[in-house]
Formats: structure tokens, sequence, C-alpha cells
């Protein structure tokens, strides 16, 4: 299991604004190791947020996305107190789910 | 002898058959698109994801430094003040596949997003807004990416 993301949102009028700051390797398979072999590509292909439950935001990532990835959006219509999951596929099949409240 | 009726009850159910084993676009967006990350080019990505011919818009904007430090990590942001954005996607012409990120634009997020992405060397990022109607426009802005750290 990968370690935690790191998942700020604060609200601002209507709407809040999330960071979220991931941390997976983001490996491209066009590196080659020491000995000359190329190391395998290992990267998040799937974010999906969701806002009390219900789904607000997915997105597709290729591995030109940074190392450790950083994402900012905005949540129209939520308000302190209210819950915003994070949800992330790696091409591994690899999963984390990750929950933060609004502030 | 094949009757109107009949014929679009037939075409109905190819186009079932079509979706369930997924090769219709819409059908296709809920997995993860591996020809659009392959395409090499702006407008083969575009066409990957269902999109028509590019055009460049004043109404689509890119945020980004003017020079990267470190192409491994480019803060980039991509965001329309227009309504009825499917997607927002982030492309780095010059990168082995040009596709970076898709976004997709619900009721509830603003078409507004920021990330970081990887440069292999200094090109040119788009931002690119797939329209609900099909209509594709997109702003680019040129990243200069200094390996060396000099700032150069």
């Amino acid at each position: 299991m990968a370690d935690p993301m790191r998942i700020r949102a604060q609200a601002a009028g209507d709407k809040a604004t999330v960071r979220v700051l991931m941390s997976h390797e983001m490996e491209t398979g066009q590196r080659k190791d020491s000995a000359g072999k190329a190391i395998p590509a290992w990267f998040i292909q799937e974010v999906t947020a969701t806002h009390n439950g219900k789904p607000v935001l997915s997105a597709q990532w290729g591995p030109s996305v940074s190392k450790n990835p950083f994402m900012q959006f905005n949540v129209k219509g939520a308000k302190a107190g209210d819950k915003i999951a994070v949800t992330w596929t790696d091409n591994k099949n690899d999963k984390r789910t990750d929950e933060a409240t609004v502030s | 002898m094949q009757t109107r009726r009949k014929m679009l009850t037939q075409s109905a159910q190819v186009a079932g058959l079509l979706a369930t084993a997924g090769l219709l676009p819409q059908a296709a967006q809920a997995a993860w698109s591996q020809a659009a990350f392959d395409a090499k080019t702006l407008a083969e990505a575009v066409k990957a994801l269902g999109g028509g011919a590019p055009a460049e818009s004043k109404d689509v904007s890119i945020t980004g430094p003017d020079i990267a430090e470190n192409g491994a990590v480019v803060p980039v942001g991509c965001s329309t003040g227009l309504a009825g954005v499917k997607m927002l996607a982030l492309m780095v012409e010059k990168n082995p596949s040009a596709l970076a990120a898709v976004f997709t634009v619900s009721d509830s997020v603003d078409a507004n997003f920021n990330t970081r992405v990887k440069m292999g060397q200094s090109s040119n990022v788009f931002a690119v807004a797939i329209m609900n109607d099909g209509k594709v426009l997109y702003a680019a802005k040129e990243i200069k990416v200094t390996l060396g750290g000099c700032g150069g």
C-alpha cells in the first residue's frame, strides 16, 4: 500500500479549493537503470474525487505527470465540514483513497 | 425486403453490441484511453479523445512559468470560463507521448485545474478544452526548460 495522500480543502465563498499531494513514483517507462535495462512504467492512471460521496471529478493521467503528483481543483457548493475524498488507481491496479474535511 | 423499422431496430442492436464491447467513444471514456496517451501530437490525441479539429482560442488559458529550472516538476494549470466544457487536457508537445492529463469536468467542479508535469525539453504546452458539442479549443504556452539549473 502506498503512502497516504495529503489533502487540504479550504472553503472560500461558495466553493472549496482542494489541493492534493499524492505519494507515487510515476515512473515513465522511458528511463533505464545502471545496467541499461528499461525501468517498467508505473504511474497513476485514474484519479477520482467525491464530495460527500457524490463523484465530482474524474481524471486520466499519463506518465508525464510529475513524481509525487500535485493536483488542485475547485468544488462548487462545498462548505466547511463537508467531506472530500480522493482515489487514485495506478497501472499496477494499486489503489488508495484518502479523505479530508473542508475547513 | 428491409423496411425502415427493421433497419432501425437492427442498427440499435448493433450500437448496443458496440457499446458493450467498448467500441463506441462514450463507452471507451470510462476506461483509461490508451490510444490518446499513445498519441504523439496534439491533433492525434484530441482525435483519440473524441474531439474534432483543434482551434486556438482566447477563452482557454494556460498558466505556467516562462522558464522551468527543473523539467521533472513544472507547475502548469489549465482553465476556461466557457460553459459546456466536457474535458480539459494538458499536453506537452515534445514529450514522447504528448498527452499528460485529462480532467473530466462535471457541474460541481470549476473548469480550472492545476498540476505538475514532466518535460523532457523546452516545448509548447497546450491546454485543450473539448466541448460538449465536439469543438476543440486550445491555448499554447512555450515553457523553456533549463536542465543545467543555471537559470539561463
